[in-house]
This record gives C-alpha cells, structure tokens and sequence, in this order.
C-alpha cells in the first residue's frame, strides 16, 4: 500500500498549533490507514465557500438596497466610497503580517537551533521559552509588548521612534517563533540519526552536518506548516486593531461610526470577512496540496 | 489569608511591586469574577462545541450532496477568516438585529462571544471528529461486520470508542486554543480575565505586575489541560492500538 498523506487530524494539530509534536506524530500516522481518497472533490468547496460568502454579502447588499431612503446614498455606494480606504487598511495587515513571518521565523530558527543543542541548560531554557510563548494567549503577548516596550528609543542624542504598529508586530512575531521553533524541532528530529552518524564518519563538523546535510533536507517538511501559521498570523493581525493600531478592523470600526447607518453593518463586515477569505484560503488549499504531495514519498 | 494579604502589602511598601489582586478585597473580587467569566466562557463553548461538531461532521458525511457541501462550507468559511472579525460580524452586525426585551438587549456581550466562538470551534470540532472516524481501519469495522454486528452497533461499540480514542491528542490542543481564543472577548467587553485585569492595572497603574500575573494565569490554565488530557489519554488507552 502506497503511503498516506498525513490524516486531517495531523492536518489540524498543524493548522492550530504548528508542527507536530513527536506525541502527536506517532499517534496520528498509524491511524491514518483506513483514510477516504479526497481529491478532485475537495477543490470544488473552495469556490463553493467563497460562492456562499460572495452571496451573503450580496444579500446583505439587496436587502439594504430595498431599505434604504430615496434620499440618502445606497450601502453599495457607501461600500464603493470607503473602499479604498478599507483596501489601504487591508495592505497595512499584511505588511505587519509580512514583518512579524519574517522576525518570528529568523528568531524561531535560532530558537530551535538552540532547542537541539547538545547542552542541557541551553535546550531546556529554549524549551521554556517556547512553552511559555506557544501557550500564552496572543492578544495577551500583545498587550505585554504594547505596554511594556517604550515608544521610542534614545541612542546617545538621537531619538528613534518606535510606532505603535512595529511593536504589534514584534508582539505578533512571539508566537509565531515559538512555533517556527517548534516546526524547526520536529522537522530536524523526524531526519533518521543514521545520517548524524554517518556525516560523523565522514569528518562533518556538528554546524557543517546540520547546514549541509539535515536543514535541506527539512524544508519540505517544514514548508507547509509554516505556511498554515502564516495563514494564522495574518488573521491575527486583526488584533492589533485592539490595541489601537489603525489597521481594516479600526477602519472598519470608524467607517461604521462615521456613517452611523444599521444597514451598512452586515455589508461591510461580510465585505472584510470575504477580503481575508480570498486572502487565506489559496494558502490553506495550497498548503495542503504540498502536504499530500510531500507526504507521498 | 490574611498573611498573605499582609506580605504582598509588605512587598508593595519594599520594593513598589504592586499586587493588588492579593490585598485589596474589591481588586482580588473583580480578578476571580474575570477568572470565572473565563472558565465559564470556556467551559460553554466547549460543551457547544463538542456537539455541533459532532452535528457537523455527521453532515459532512450525509448522502445529499449539497447538505455535504454546506456543511464543509461552514467549517471552510470559520477556518479561513479572522476570529476577531467574527466576533465583531456577530456583535456589531448582527447583535442590533435582535429585538430589545423591556430596553435592555436579548443577547449580551457574553451570549454573543459564546455564539461566535462556539461556532468557530464548532469548525475545528467537526474536522477532528471526522478525522477520527476516518483514522478508525476498515478491517475493524469489516471485522465487526463479519461477526454479525448491525451498523448502528459498529458505530456504537467499535467506531466510536476508536474514533473517540484517536480525537484526544487533536482535542487536547483545540482546547487549549479555545483557552486562548476567549481573550478576544474583550474585544466586545466581555468581563474576562484580560478585560478585568485591563481594569485594575487602568486604575491602579500597574501594568507589568498584572500582564505577568495575567500570562502566569493562562499558561497554569493551560498546563493544567494538558496534564488532564495526558491523564485521560493514558486512562483510556487501548493496549496494541494507535501505539
């Protein structure tokens, strides 16, 4: 029997927590004989969900349309006009999501390098560190970086500005390193140690065998996790909006208060819903698309 | 009690550490009150959870097709956008939909989020369900069909002890981001913990006590589930299964 791409339940340890854990590997890959084929099938809910929110969304829009007085403007209009605002919001959530992959998954590398370090005291402080970042609640770290971090610095006598959004970021790249650390881990531990061995026997230095020999090795493996917790990532950015970043949740918040119009509520949180649908769902369906691929072999 | 009352106001006077959850009687009750909406929150969306995902799942496996697509639809449509942006769908677009009974809304703050997040979970809930089911080997149930069981009895004594077995490790950490999860209620005033504590430290300025007391909080919450589910996991194991 062929192998099995790994079973929805690995699917989802992986969507909500990163990588798998070694517990979880071992539970879930026998378990996934007696898997149903889902191919072909499958791609056609991806139009059909995003066809079920386009329709909502247009709905709402009818509905109001009917509503709404002769004499003030419709909700399409409405939603025309604060588009591009709501757009320029929108690009700014992915530039902090852009900034915090970037900061978490650099320092998750050097998290996870020394969470495999052959010294005790260093790969069980990174193990601390990872727990208590992978199980603190996001909003929670974020509120800590906000409040905690001052909002600018002072190099001798040059004053550096530290704006608001780049410490949500930086906020938002704790979890995100704690599971990069986590990904880097299980993918580095899942390599046989028949090939430590054998790079040994082959005068490889320890740096040499891991930049050389296991990290190339890992990237397939780590990939499609790390591209969940991208998808994650970027639907957390909307926390920032709780601790006053001006990204599409605030607008959003402001647009609706400006226009003080009921009917233009349902519209325009269905029309944010549906932007981070389009957004995230193409890495989600891709993403399992390279898992059953890699899983194959 | 009152020692320890008395050696964190001994604290504070020393070194300026200022614990007010733990001397001041008014302090220390909004802090459990937040605690408990916390574990109540989790507590409601758990058992919501647990059986709409369960609903869902059976209707991701229906016979209609379209019944199979909506239900997908759903558990696509909660997975793929914001939770926050949910939370604010539910509370700011539909919570004014609702008529007011005698001036005050039907549905507060705290039924909306439990409505919000119990269908978010809900999502993840029926794929780990449907995962579970799927991970049972069909030998088994051919086995069972073998030695004359009927298909309601398949379900009941073989798939679904199996199925159950194999959800726990999936389960374990869908829980743990429920925990986590319920800190956006204070997004919509929800009194939980973080809300709470917001309010201490905007009165009592004292931010870096509290963020570490409310961290300190969350990740003993989170310890404690992942101990319990261990526990139940060894508890529940089937010897030669799933190892």
């Amino acid at each position: 029997m062929r192998a099995t791409p790994p079973s929805p339940a690995a699917l989802i340890c992986q969507m909500r927590r990163g990588g798998l854990s070694q517990r979880e590997r071992r539970q879930n890959q026998p378990l996934s004989l007696g898997k149903r084929g889902r191919g072909e099938g499958a791609a056609l809910f991806s139009t059909r969900t995003g066809v079920a929110l386009a329709i909502v969304f247009v709905a709402s829009i009818a509905v109001a349309q009917i509503r709404t007085q002769p004499a003030s403007a419709s909700v399409l209009e409405l939603l025309v006009k604060w588009t591009p605002l709501l757009a320029t919001g929108f690009l700014f959530n992915l530039l902090i999501s852009f900034f915090a992959m970037v900061v978490g998954t650099a320092s998750g590398l050097l998290l996870a390098f020394a969470r495999i370090s052959p010294r005790r005291s260093l790969s069980g402080t990174s193990w601390i560190v990872v727990q208590f970042f992978r199980n603190a609640p996001w909003l929670v770290l974020l509120f800590f970086v906000m409040y905690l971090l001052p909002f600018q610095f002072r190099l001798g006598s040059v004053t550096i500005p530290f704006p608001d959004w780049i410490k949500a970021t930086l906020g938002l790249a704790l979890p995100i390193m704690a599971n990069v650390a986590e990904i880097v881990r299980g993918a580095v531990q899942s390599i046989p140690t028949a090939q430590w061995d054998a790079a040994r026997s082959l005068a490889f230095s320890r740096r040499q065998t891991l930049w050389k020999i296991i990290l190339p090795q890992c990237v397939k493996r780590m990939l499609p996790p790390w591209m969940n917790w991208y998808a994650i990532l970027t639907m957390a950015t909307t926390l920032a909006s709780i601790v006053g970043v001006s990204e599409v949740m605030t607008i959003t918040l402001r647009i609706t208060n400006a226009e003080g119009r009921t009917d233009l509520l349902i519209p325009i949180y269905s029309y944010v819903l549906l932007w981070f649908f389009l957004y995230c769902y193409p890495i989600s369906r891709w993403t399992r698309r390279l898992e059953a691929r890699y899983g194959q072999r | 009690m009152d020692d320890v009352a008395a050696w964190f106001l001994a604290l504070y006077k020393a070194t300026g550490i200022k614990l007010t959850i733990f001397y001041d009687g008014y302090d220390r009750g909004r802090f459990v009150e937040g605690l408990i909406t916390t574990v109540k929150l989790s507590a409601y969306c758990l058992a919501g959870s647990l059986v709409l995902g369960a609903l869902v799942a059976m209707l991701q496996g229906a016979r209609t097709a379209a019944v199979r697509r909506a239900a997908s639809a759903f558990v696509e449509l909660f997975r793929n956008t914001p939770p926050l942006v949910q939370l604010y769908f539910f509370y700011f677009a539909l919570g004014p939909l609702l008529p007011r009974a005698g001036g005050a809304p039907l549905l507060g703050s705290f039924g909306w989020a439990v409505i919000s997040l119990t269908l978010l979970e809900t999502a993840f809930a029926a794929e780990i369900y449907r995962a579970g089911i799927e991970a049972v080997p069909r030998e088994m149930v051919e086995a069972a069909a073998s030695l004359g069981f009927s298909r309601p009895q398949i379900y009941r004594q073989v798939v679904l002890p199996l199925a159950l077995r194999a959800t726990l490790p999936a389960m374990t950490n869908n829980l743990v981001n429920l925990v986590k999860t319920t800190t956006l209620a204070y997004a919509i005033a929800v009194p939980e913990l973080v809300y709470m504590s917001a309010q201490i430290w905007s009165e009592q300025v004292n931010v870096p006590e509290m963020m570490v007391v409310l961290l300190v909080c969350y990740v003993a919450m989170v310890g404690a589930i992942n101990q319990f589910m261990q526990w139940l996991e060894a508890r529940l194991r089937v010897p030669g299964f799933g190892q």
